[in-house]
């Protein structure tokens, strides 16, 4: 019995194809493997944000100023009835300063489904459908998971808002480096010789120029009047200027190695023209190198917007990104009082840190000596 | 060897030649030219510039010819230590950075060094004593420092220090002594100050090298020829470091190269928010200003000083491995 057992998952071992090899070797990485989980997390949460928030992340109201993060008590007297306590504006007597407290004789309830502020699903479908929320009531009667900033904005709805740019700004810089990364990479694989060498010294002195100041100086200098857009694209080439060396690297490496294999020049010989090489017998045995370097390019490419952003010369309010978020919680006096601004920190090192757990698990998923 | 050094000399002069020029740009890109900019700035003072002054200027700056005319005349200049004048500041560049440039210096350099001594160390350890408690220890840090961009961890530091200890942890000085000339009693406060930044900054790095450092040495320590010494009856720690560490070393040695631009670009972010004396918040106010030769003059100059360090560091190492050392007779 255990010997037909061992044939057949030997049997399917050896009918599997490259893919499926390296789909078996990730899901060994549990790591990995919920890193996955979460990142697909963190991008449905990108798809469905204004589904998902629960006030609208532009409207600001002077009177839920810095109100503190609040729970959803789910049960009321023993029956289902999900609510969120009510809250009064408390005078400090002694600093004059307005602070909230719960007020038990009010109870918000909460509903599933409501009707908000009006978004269109997917950029495209007209709707103010959200996922739960508060019938529309006094000001102070909301959901204020993670509290509201000075201008009274809901700092989870904001939150979840900035996921889609901040993680969509990686794609977007990822895409671009990948291409240069390709070109520059491939060329100087695939040719060697004095293209090789020129393109390895640019490579090198692009590593050696610190990031940050560069990239202040050419964020600062995009002009003001730039719409939103035009800044989001300008930010994410600049970003992507800088950090597709790590990408070249790798593709140049994978070149020189596959140049030599004997696959290939059983192709050379068989008369397939350089660009059928390339695609059909070089490309599938890196691809997934290349798949492992742009997740573990990704978060590099996450923090650098976040951090322009938090100095204030990525990424301009009225846009929301994590960076503008933690803007607002740059100065301690601020932070002192109202410490849930640090929320928007939370997403950014989860995100990251998954990232580099599924760019690990892929990496090593992707080497068949591994 | 020498080719070795000559070489890295080479690659550091196209640096600084490519930094220049790219800092060239940066002053350039703003709509209008230097002289514009400073006219308005001087309008705003309520003093004007006729038409024939402002050309005047223009001819003296050398912005009525073509763009790598202007390059020449103005590398010309900066190679003389001329940086131009600042606009907000209305002072010469130079006198405006004053000791800042080399405080960001001692700040990245302390945590380099705090990088190599943290992370040699534990790497090892964390390879010799595989799957041990300090191991995992070692490794949670590592992903958490990994994970947390340093300005973050300033952030969130600083809000602790605040909140817990009722002081304020940023700046490099206390402020009796900040405006204060350089004495030794202002050096050593120096050197009280700059643990803290040191380790925001070096947090990352090290989680980096100690991961690097771990998986070589633990490639290194399977190798036939350990267990051939540990055969021979050699003492566990002369084993590990008279040549698997010095094996392992090597891919350790070559991604520290690239560590300290990364730390002088961490250091600009995380000295804005621990309030440090250091480039970083001239510089974020200078381009927020538009002071583009003040901007342009800090970006070069910690471009050219990062290449100086990066230089230094990559003899340092040199010293240390001997592959790179032969690596050019090959």
């Amino acid at each position: 019995m255990s010997v037909t057992a061992t044939t057949t998952s030997e049997e399917r071992f050896a009918q599997a194809t490259q893919l499926q090899l390296t789909w078996w070797r990730f899901c060994r990485h549990r790591l990995a493997l919920i890193s996955l989980g979460v990142v697909a997390f963190f991008y449905l949460i990108v798809i469905f944000a204004d589904f998902l928030a629960i006030a609208d992340p532009h409207a600001t109201d002077a009177r839920r100023s810095f109100i503190p993060p609040q729970g959803i008590s789910l049960f009321d007297d023993g029956a289902w009835r999900p609510h969120v306590s009510g809250l009064k504006g408390v005078r400090d007597p002694k600093t004059f300063k307005l602070a909230y407290a719960p007020d038990p004789t009010r109870k918000v309830p909460v509903q599933m489904f409501v009707h908000g502020y009006a978004y269109n699903l997917f950029g495209l479908i007209p709707t103010d459908l959200h996922l739960f929320g508060t019938e529309k009531g006094q000001a102070i009667d909301g959901i204020f998971l993670m509290g509201t900033d000075q201008l009274g904005r809901d700092l989870f709805s904001r939150l979840v808002v900035a996921t889609r740019i901040s993680l969509s700004i990686g794609l977007a810089g990822v895409a671009f480096s990948l291409m240069l990364g390709i070109l520059l990479g491939g060329i100087s694989g695939l040719y060697g010789g004095v293209v090789d060498t020129v393109i390895q010294r640019l490579i090198e002195v692009v590593r050696s120029i610190p990031t940050i100041p560069l990239w202040m100086g050419l964020a600062a200098a995009l002009p003001n009047t730039w719409s939103v857009t035009q800044v989001y694209f300008a930010i994410t080439l600049i970003i992507s200027l800088v950090s597709w060396t790590e990408l070249a690297r790798v593709v140049r490496g994978r070149f020189l190695a596959l140049r030599e294999e004997d696959f290939v020049i059983a192709a050379e010989l068989a008369g397939a023209s350089q660009l059928r090489i390339i695609l059909r017998h070089m490309l599938p045995s890196f691809a997934s190198h290349v798949i492992a370097a742009v997740s573990l390019a990704l978060p590099v490419m996450i923090v650098s917007e976040t951090s322009l952003s938090f100095l204030g010369l990525g990424l301009r309010p009225p846009a929301i990104s994590w960076g503008i978020l933690l803007q607002d919680a740059q100065n301690v006096q601020v932070l002192a009082g109202a410490p849930w601004l640090l929320c928007a920190a939370i997403p950014v090192i989860i995100v990251i840190l998954a990232f580099n757990f599924l760019g690990d698990g892929l990496r090593d998923a992707a080497d068949p000596y591994g | 060897m020498l080719i070795y050094v000559a070489r890295r000399l080479a690659l550091a002069l196209i640096t600084c030649a490519a930094i220049s020029v790219l800092t060239f740009v940066i002053i350039r890109l703003p709509p209008g030219d230097f002289v514009d900019a400073y006219i308005a700035n001087l309008a705003v003072g309520g003093s004007s510039v006729s038409a024939d002054q402002a050309e005047a200027m223009r001819h003296e700056y050398g912005l009525d010819r073509p763009v790598p005319v202007q390059y020449a005349l103005w590398i010309v200049r900066v190679v003389q230590g001329d940086f131009g004048v600042s606009m907000v500041w209305k002072r010469p560049v130079t006198e405006v950075i004053g000791d800042r440039l080399w405080l960001t210096m001692a700040v990245s350099i302390a945590a380099l060094f705090l990088t190599w001594t943290i992370a040699l160390p534990i790497g090892i350890y964390s390879a010799a004593r595989q799957y041990s408690i300090g191991d995992y220890i070692a490794t949670t840090l590592g992903f958490i420092g990994l994970a947390v961009p340093n300005f973050l961890l300033a952030l969130i530091l600083m809000y602790l220090g605040f909140r817990y200890l009722g002081l304020s942890v940023g700046g490099l000085f206390s402020p009796d002594l900040a405006q204060a000339p350089w004495s030794w009693a202002k050096a050593w406060d120096l050197m009280v100050h700059l643990p803290l930044p040191a380790c925001v900054l070096a947090l990352a790095g090290t989680a980096q090298l100690v991961r690097i450092m771990r998986a070589n040495l633990l490639d290194e320590l399977r190798k036939p020829y350990v267990m051939t010494a540990r055969a021979k009856g050699i003492g566990e720690i002369r084993v590990l470091v008279k040549y698997p560490v010095r094996a392992a070393l090597n891919p350790f040695v070559s991604s520290s190269a690239y560590l300290f631009p990364y730390l002088v670009s961490g250091s600009i972010v995380v000295s804005l928010v621990l309030g440090l004396p250091t480039v970083g918040p001239l510089l974020l106010q200078a381009l927020v200003a538009q002071d583009m030769f003040l901007a342009g003059t800090i970006v070069l100059l910690l471009g050219i000083l990062t290449v100086l360090g990066t230089l230094i560091s990559d003899l340092l190492l040199m010293w240390v491995e001997p592959r790179i050392r032969l690596q050019g007779r090959a």
